[in-house]
């Protein structure tokens, strides 16, 4: 128990807590402002893997650090607009529709990625985001390492949250969007389309998934490699129905299961010869299903998420 | 009954293809062996990458043609292997870690093909052949390095999956470091995962928390953590020295042109049988080297090595094998 409370106390803790929980900050705030606008975009998965490839890739061709970030989020736009345009105008199947995208979006990844670099012995490295080095902040007890010596993602993530939160409750834009995966025909009649709402939503929360891919070759690694996502992706989806569609407990949510791998580490340094890896490895995922259980039952869900909408149909 | 028909119909018209495949090439280019391997992750990863370069080297003499496919997931991996079978290949070479009961299946079914695999089990006749990375020898010298570079005393150690391959040279750098340095204490843990650097990364960094200020760099990230806390670290398979100067002690490196040279021979000669290919990746075969950095590392342990090595050579020190879990000592 010592060992427990004296891990919680450290500030590295917390500082490796809030860089693991990054990528799932923009991937969670990604799914987000999808499902606030009525569409499950499960295409997440991939969105990561090609944000990973195509903003490392970006940096790796000169493009320059935010320029990859750019990129990355231009392919996450890319295939969002896919997932879009299959499951808004159309009305297939989003849970279809998404696995699709995973799978396409994955595939072109690795294809570009092979294509690009035939014959590489090792994955080549760039020179990726350095963490903040701000003056007096950074030297602030506690404060300093956990906030203040993070990468410019990390800032950038949380300022997303701050700022998806803006817009969707404190613009008229937030309330459309909102609407529309509400009650679309409320929406229509109001004269505003609902597919250019929810389209515009997809593709803007597909971009920021794929900025969660790129911190990960950007800023917590310098290089692309196949399967380096690892299902983050997935752990969003289920994060979003923890935050119960609210982005500051979406932030928390993501939060707390860096805290739980981040504690994991450090737990299985401290006790691993006595319980197996494995069972530490499962439990942020296994905490994070309780946590779920326990709070998706007051969840307030879109009430028009994965139904179409079709105009002049009632 | 009617299986068991189907099953020889089967490999009959696929060895009949195949036969018919080798002798048309065969009449095209002279003698070069038809290869194909099949790998469940991309040819950059470490140990993929090591037999990769053999073969690559293998086609650039001429002596093979070769084939791959990368990123073959295991439950894609049989069927693979029989497209192979099936098209001609001679000797087929992979890693079946995931799939070691279906794979000597598959094996049975195209008697003509040569396959050597990379298993923690044994071969199986007529055809099945195996190897695997056994390096730790020169594990076991990385250790002696590690054991004399630590001041507090405490290794950190970040695995991928706790296998016997990974296991063993995991323990014979142990057994190096506690030789020279019986204070020295491990904390190991593992990422269940071949390719994750962020996460291997967050392990080292806890690990380092902890105290630990050389660490044994089994998986990429590991070294990247070292780097930026600016402690050493020890390189496994392949030589990192390059990408993370000033970081790396030694690194204990994997050779596979023995191997694949035996096996090809093997095959050309039309001799080769079910065996044990694992020798082949002991040093006194080549297969097995250290590397060191000389300018990081005291010309005193560098001759206790060097002398150990010798020891190794000769056939005079063996280094235990122990494909037990390891844990943290505390």
């Amino acid at each position: 128990m010592m060992d427990i409370l004296n891990i919680l106390l450290s500030e590295s803790f917390w500082a490796a807590s809030l860089r693991i929980a990054t990528p799932l900050i923009f991937g969670v705030l990604g799914a987000l402002l999808c499902e606030k606008s009525g569409v499950l975009n499960l295409g997440i998965e991939g969105v990561f893997v090609a944000g990973a490839m195509s903003g490392w890739m970006a940096v790796w061709l000169g493009a320059g650090l935010w320029g990859g970030v750019l990129v990355a989020a231009g392919a996450g736009a890319f295939f969002g607009l896919i997932h879009a345009l299959l499951t808004v105008p159309l009305g297939l199947s989003q849970h279809v529709s998404g696995l699709g995208v995973t799978l396409f979006a994955t595939s072109v990844s690795y294809f570009t990625y092979r294509t690009a670099l035939p014959n590489v012995s090792s994955p080549p490295r760039i020179e990726p985001f350095r963490a903040l080095d701000i003056p007096v902040l950074s030297d602030l007890p506690f404060l300093g390492p956990v906030l203040f010596q993070q990468t410019a993602l990390t800032w950038l993530a949380l300022l997303m949250v701050v700022v998806i939160w803006y817009v969707l409750y404190r613009t008229p834009l937030g309330v459309a969007i909102q609407a529309v995966g509400d009650n679309p025909d409320s929406v229509d009649a109001q004269g505003l389309s609902v597919y250019g709402l929810r389209i515009g939503a997809v593709v803007a929360g597909s971009a920021l998934m794929a900025l969660g891919g790129a911190f990960l070759t950007m800023s917590a690694f310098d290089a692309f490699f196949f399967g380096m996502v690892n299902g983050r992706g997935w752990i969003c989806i289920a994060l979003v129905i923890f935050a119960s569609w609210r982005p500051g407990k979406a932030l928390l949510g993501a939060l707390l299961f860096g805290a739980f791998d981040a504690l994991q580490v450090r737990l299985q340094t401290e006790v691993g010869a006595v319980i197996p890896s494995q069972a530490f490895l499962a439990a942020p995922y296994v905490l994070s299903i309780i946590a779920l259980v326990v709070a998706a039952r007051r969840a307030d869900y879109p009430r028009a998420l994965l139904a179409p909408w079709f105009k002049g149909q009632r | 009954m009617s299986k068991i028909g189907n099953l020889n119909r089967r490999s009959l018209l696929a060895s009949a293809l195949g036969f018919g495949l080798v002798a048309g090439a065969g009449a095209a280019v002279a003698d070069a062996v038809k290869v194909s391997a099949i790998y469940t992750l991309p040819v950059e990863q470490q140990w993929i990458s090591r037999i990769h370069k053999a073969l690559n080297a293998a086609a650039e003499r001429g002596d093979i043609e070769y084939t791959f496919s990368e990123n073959v997931a295991n439950s894609d991996y049989e069927r693979v292997m029989r497209e192979y079978a099936e098209q001609g290949a001679q000797l087929v070479v992979g890693e079946v870690f995931g799939l070691e009961r279906a794979a000597r299946k598959v094996a049975k079914d195209y008697p003509e093909t040569a396959f050597l695999m990379g298993s923690s089990f044994g071969p199986v006749a007529p055809n099945f052949s195996v190897f695997d990375n056994w390096i730790h020898e020169p594990s076991y010298l990385s250790g002696m390095i590690a054991g004399k570079a630590t001041e507090s005393n405490v290794i950190g150690m970040v695995g991928g999956y706790a296998i016997p391959e990974v296991n063993r040279l995991m323990h014979a750098f142990m057994d190096g470091a506690r030789e020279v340095n019986p204070e020295v204490k491990f904390i190991v843990n593992f990422i269940d995962s071949w390719y994750d650097p962020p996460k291997a990364k967050e392990s080292a960094f806890a690990m380092m928390d902890a105290g630990a200020d050389v660490m044994y760099a089994e998986r990429f990230g590991v070294s990247d953590a070292a780097v930026e806390r600016g402690v050493k670290a020890v390189g496994n398979v392949i030589d990192t020295s390059g990408d993370y100067p000033g970081t790396i002690l030694a690194s204990a490196l994997w050779h596979m042109e023995a191997t694949i040279d035996k096996a090809i021979a093997n095959v050309k000669g039309g001799s080769f049988e079910a065996a044990d290919y694992g020798q082949y990746s002991y040093m006194a075969y080549g297969g097995g080297s250290l590397v060191l950095d000389e300018a990081l590392v005291p010309a005193e342990v560098v001759d206790a090595v060097r002398a150990k090595e010798t020891e190794i050579m000769d056939g005079l020190f063996r280094v235990n094998v122990n494909d037990a879990r390891p844990v943290s000592d505390n």
